[in-house]
């Protein structure tokens, strides 16, 4: 088991040494962006003084490697400062918005992960069925079309019927019943939009192994068709279904701006992006750590679940 | 983007609101709205819950930002300021009961209205009205009204109830001036206000606001105005920035009101039960501006080739489907006391090639940079005026930019622009802002010596009949010879669930009502 802890170990090291080269390419990038927050602030009403006034007070007037600085230590003490724009602390700007990314990207894995797991495995036992067919042209479709599509039609049969709400408009303080219900179709919608990639996933990792000599065994032996691919192929199919799992959840926490948009849900993807348009810049940079990390820690969690389910790698002799 | 600065210029002018009926898609017909409900005597009670396309993550309480039209709204439904714009675009008190000015126009002397207090109950005094216009002059202030405030030399109480201020030179129209919505009355500590403080002395509370999401508010039990103003019980201001899911949001019932409903599919949206539309145009105008400096636009003659090259009444009908009016090349609109009626500049592919000639030019090649952030539809716009100014051999070779840091990168950058304004609420204001020699946002760098004089002339003018001349020979000057081609004046679309009943007539200044449908509307 220790191999195990140190592997944890040092890809936690290497987590670290990766988010510390993200900040610098975060930090970079955004030197890079034309116009400086005091421009973008202060917009159409710049004038050169008011400018020079709101660079000096923001500190602008900076080099960029002693910014640089001033922020990497800043966040290595937990404090990510205050926004340009409007003054408010940055850790309790974006707490806010990351519980609620969390909050839909756990309702929508709560919902897509078990459906796209059991459909997997149920077009891997009846493969080539109607079922299959029906079931991979249903998510391939619904993965194909621009998720802004795929809310406008949920929208369009769900929402102008009355029976869900058009915006996830959730006034503070809502029991979580009245929260799942008011959210239920921004959910809806990214789960049709991971389902897909985890379900075909699933499915062919099993077809694969369905061929290989020790089902062929085991279906000798008189097993079920269930059996022998619950308990014979699935285990060894778990580790590229655990990382396709994880690569969809970060995006459900990362990449769902479009939907946060149309269902008017108050998430991060939305707070970067106005972010980004008043380059607000240590929002950014804190939203955009916050996404690294969220990378780094699932893969790093798959990577680990993933050598957990091969016995081999586990117990090496 | 919806970080337009565009938004953030102050001011706009309202002198006529025009609201259209379900059918009527005039250009100025001045038609009441069809139904009703505008003329029922309003109600005290409810919820509001009004959808803003505006309203980002980045805004907050400071009134020296208030960059976009939520933020501003929201200003104006906590605040009270001391003069306001009524809905015909005149001039009306509010916590400055009645104002006189010295004959030079250059000191003016306000009394403040007894008895109105800041929500927190302290009394408004002339040391907050001094604080809160202090708080945007000086050095230091980054404030978007700086330029307003800039003209004041001193400021002083003359008791608790007086205020005296002295400007620099004579400005007939500074009461208009102190209505812009960055300059609400605050209550003041110590000489200073706390800029990031949600108390005012306007009809509603905060109760919570989180930025970029929605704002709560109660009504002001002990508002002034009431019980003429301030029907609704509560209100929540909504942000939903993508424009289908504001519709959907008003036909499903989510909200009541929203602004901003997309030209292109206004008719789809009327068609949805319940729900009424309601437009108005006041002074918001969209331009192409050209750098005068710069050949070929150097030349009066390229401008005016390039004047009549566009069809003015194709790009209202296409861009704007209708909802708007049409320009003149000048930004004074109909509704201002001093607008001059001239004659329309119509679309003439013959008179432009003749100018071109006086030029010596045969043909003329220049490139015109847009992007949907100068206005909606303004790419569409500048492939429709290329289009239409290839019958006078002009080439507009249009550029299509990013939106983001149009304003930065762009926008008096690049030689030939697209550009959009929310106007003033006077000439004056408008010609100071935008066509006097050397100021900020002169985007066309347009320097011209007889206009100048007569800018400055007119401003301390208190003759009306001097002034009304003054300001029709300025028109013709910045039709004739200035830098900007102004096709059209664009509404303000707003749609409304039938529950909401509205005054006969509604303040085009701004969207909303002049910002203040929430204190001026009910349920009807």
């Amino acid at each position: 088991m220790s191999d195990i802890w140190w592997m944890i170990l040092r890809r936690l090291a290497l987590g670290v040494l990766t988010l510390f080269v993200v900040t610098l390419l975060i930090f970079g990038a955004i030197q890079l962006l034309p116009g400086d927050p005091a421009q973008a602030i202060l917009g159409q009403a710049a004038t050169p003084e008011t400018l020079a006034a709101l660079r000096t007070e923001l500190g602008l007037d900076l080099p960029a490697w002693q910014r640089y600085l001033n922020w990497i230590s800043g966040v290595l003490h937990g404090d990510f400062g205050v926004s340009l724009a409007n003054k408010r602390p940055i850790s309790e700007l974006i707490a806010g918005r990351l519980a609620n990314t969390l909050f839909l990207a756990l309702y929508a894995a709560v919902i897509a992960v078990p459906l796209s797991l059991v459909l997997g495995v149920l077009a891997a036992l009846w493969r080539g069925s109607w079922f299959d067919r029906a079931i991979n042209v249903l998510t391939l479709s619904s993965i194909s079309f621009p998720e802004f599509f795929v809310a406008y039609i949920l929208i369009f049969w769900l929402a102008q019927s009355g029976l869900f709400p058009s915006i996830s408009n959730i006034p503070p303080g809502a029991p979580l019943a009245e929260k799942l219900y008011r959210t239920f179709l921004p959910a809806l919608t990214l789960t049709l939009v991971v389902t897909a990639h985890m379900m075909r996933m699933t499915r062919a990792a099993i077809i694969n192994l369905l061929a290989s000599p020790y089902i062929e065994m085991a279906r000798l032996k008189g097993m079920g068709p269930t059996r022998v691919i619950v308990h014979h192929a699935l285990p060894n199919a778990l580790a590229p279904i655990i990382n396709v799992v994880a690569l969809n959840l970060a995006y459900l926490i990362t990449g769902v701006v479009v939907v946060e948009v149309v269902f008017v849900y108050p998430g991060l993807g939305q707070l970067m992006v106005d972010s980004v348009a008043k380059r607000d810049i240590p929002v950014v940079q804190a939203a955009a750590l916050i996404f690294a990390a969220a990378y780094i820690l699932l893969n790093l969690a798959a990577d680990v679940l993933s050598t957990l389910s091969n016995p081999r790698l586990v117990n090496k002799r | 983007m919806n970080g337009n600065p565009a938004d953030g210029r102050f001011g706009a002018v309202s002198r006529r609101s025009l609201l259209r009926g379900a059918t009527a898609l005039g250009t100025a017909a001045l038609l009441p709205l069809g139904s009703g409900r505008a003329a029922a005597q309003p109600k005290q009670g409810g919820t509001l819950r009004l959808a803003m396309a505006h309203g980002s993550s980045t805004d907050s309480y400071d009134p020296a930002m208030l960059e976009n039209a939520f933020a501003q709204l929201f200003a104006t439904a906590r605040n009270g300021y001391m003069t306001e714009i009524a809905a015909d675009g005149s001039l009306t008190g509010d916590i400055a009961e009645s104002w006189e000015a010295s004959p030079d126009a250059r000191v003016w002397t306000f009394k403040l209205r007894a008895g109105v207090t800041f929500h927190s109950g302290k009394p408004v005094t002339a040391e907050d009205v001094i604080a809160s216009l202090d708080y945007h002059r000086g050095e230091e202030s980054t404030s978007a009204a700086k330029p307003i405030v800039a003209p004041i030399v001193e400021i002083a109480a003359d008791g608790p109830g007086t205020v005296v201020v002295t400007l620099e030179s004579g400005n007939a129209d500074f009461p208009f001036v102190i209505s812009d919505y960055h300059l609400p009355i605050l209550p003041a500590t110590d000489g200073r206000i706390d800029p990031l403080s949600p108390d005012g002395c306007g009809g509603y509370v905060v109760e919570s606001y989180e930025p970029g999401v929605r704002a709560s508010m109660t009504r002001n039990p002990n508002y002034w105005k009431l019980p003429d103003r301030a029907h609704f019980d509560a209100v929540e201001l909504l942000t939903i920035i993508d424009a289908a899911a504001r519709q959907n949001a008003l036909i499903t019932g989510e909200v009541d009101v929203i602004d901003q409903v997309d030209v292109n599919t206004v008719h789809l949206l009327q068609r949805a039960p319940g729900v009424q539309i309601l437009s108005t145009t006041g002074t918001q105008h969209f331009t192409f501006a050209m750098d005068t400096r710069a050949a070929p636009f150097s030349d009066n003659n390229v401008r005016l080739a390039l004047k009549y090259a566009i069809d003015r009444q194709e790009l209202l009908d296409k861009v704007l489907n209708g909802y708007g009016a049409l320009g003149n090349d000048q930004p004074v609109g109909p509704s201002d006391r001093f607008f001059a009626d001239l004659p329309q500049r119509v679309y003439d592919p013959d008179k432009a090639k003749f100018h071109l000639k006086e030029a010596g030019l045969d043909t003329l090649q220049v490139p015109l940079s847009a992007a949907d952030a100068a206005f909606p539809g303004a790419v569409d716009a500048a492939v429709l005026y290329s289009e239409q100014a290839a019958a006078a051999g002009i080439t507009i070779d249009v550029i299509r930019e990013p939106n983001d840091g149009y304003w930065s990168n762009v926008w008096m950058v690049k030689p030939f622009v697209a550009v959009y304004w929310s106007g003033r609420p006077t000439a004056d204001w408008m010609f100071s802002t935008a066509y006097a020699a050397g100021v900020a946002w002169n985007d066309t760098f347009w320097d011209n010596e007889r206009f100048n004089q007569l800018l400055n002339e007119a401003r301390s003018e208190l003759d009306e009949t001097k002034r009304a001349e003054m300001y029709r020979e300025m028109q013709l000057l910045v039709r004739d010879d200035g830098g900007v081609v102004i096709p059209m004046f664009a509404s303000y679309v707003m749609g409304l669930s039938d529950a909401i009943g509205h005054p006969e007539q509604v303040g085009a200044n701004w969207t909303l009502d002049g910002f203040r449908a929430v204190e001026r509307w009910w349920f009807a």
